[in-house]
């Protein structure tokens, strides 16, 4: 395995321990969706953290570098966005937050938004 | 599909195993491998914090040359360590971080300020005993 590979695979386990950390301890539990993807000659992995706790009041507040309501640094949110090439969140109060994250292991698809 | 719960041991949870901790002449060698749960990650601290004070060493050396993966708690964690042993009186050295963890931190935004670090044990050794000497005065 290439030292790319090791990075690209090391930032996308680092961002799910991130995200399934919120999943327990703001959401109270949960699951882990994955897909493999296959675009054109790109492979990818879609992970989605599902709960169904009380949801993000603030969204924007909650992907402040810096902002956090359990006591952590408040780089859970904005630092696993930064680790993948696709992030989106559907949080609904009272109802439960998804955050769906995506990787490609090879560099085609898009270019990282954000960043 | 992959389920998790707060069934997970916590802080004060039952941990299966304990990170060894060497104590090697004045230094106190903690060698992390493979995944650390958040509670082992807390109880490492409050081992090596007590280890410090019973028995007076002067540096810890944390090897996570055998860790894939660092993310904020452990990187929290592994800080709090450090400024804990400071305050305590002994200096802490990061040795052995893998490059890939290096990269995924800087992008986390968890840069360690303040913690020094080292690319082996054998170098975080030879920082602690050079700081030794400087803080002797002796050239």
């Amino acid at each position: 395995m290439c030292i790319r590979d090791r990075v690209q695979q090391t930032k996308l386990v680092t961002a799910a321990s991130e995200l399934a950390r919120n999943t327990l301890v703001h959401g109270g539990g949960g699951h882990v969706e994955l897909t493999p993807l296959n675009v054109g000659s790109s492979n990818g992995l879609r992970l989605a953290f599902v709960d169904t706790g009380p949801g993000i009041r603030d969204l924007d507040q909650a992907m402040t570098d810096g902002y956090t309501s359990g006591g952590g640094l408040g780089l859970g949110m904005s630092g696993a966005k930064r680790l993948v090439h696709e992030f989106e969140v559907d949080s609904r109060l009272g109802e439960g937050t998804t955050v769906t994250v995506t990787a490609w292991a090879t560099a085609v698809p898009p270019s990282r938004p954000g960043s | 599909m992959t389920g998790f719960g707060p069934a997970v041991p916590g802080p004060a949870g039952g941990h299966a195993f304990t990170v060894p901790v060497l104590q090697l002449g004045d230094t106190l060698l903690v060698t992390l491998q493979g995944e650390l749960h958040d509670g082992m990650a807390e109880q490492l601290q409050q081992d090596i914090t007590a280890r410090i004070a019973h028995t007076r060493v002067t540096g810890v050396v944390i090897d996570i040359s055998g860790v894939d993966m660092v993310d904020s708690f452990l990187g929290r964690v592994l800080a709090e360590i450090a400024a804990g042993a400071g305050l305590l009186a002994a200096r802490t050295v990061l040795a052995g971080m893998r490059p890939a963890v290096a990269i995924t931190l800087v992008e986390l935004g968890l840069t360690l300020p303040g913690l020094r670090t080292a690319l082996d044990v054998e170098r975080a050794m030879e920082l602690l005993a050079a700081g030794e000497r400087h803080s002797e005065g002796s050239p």
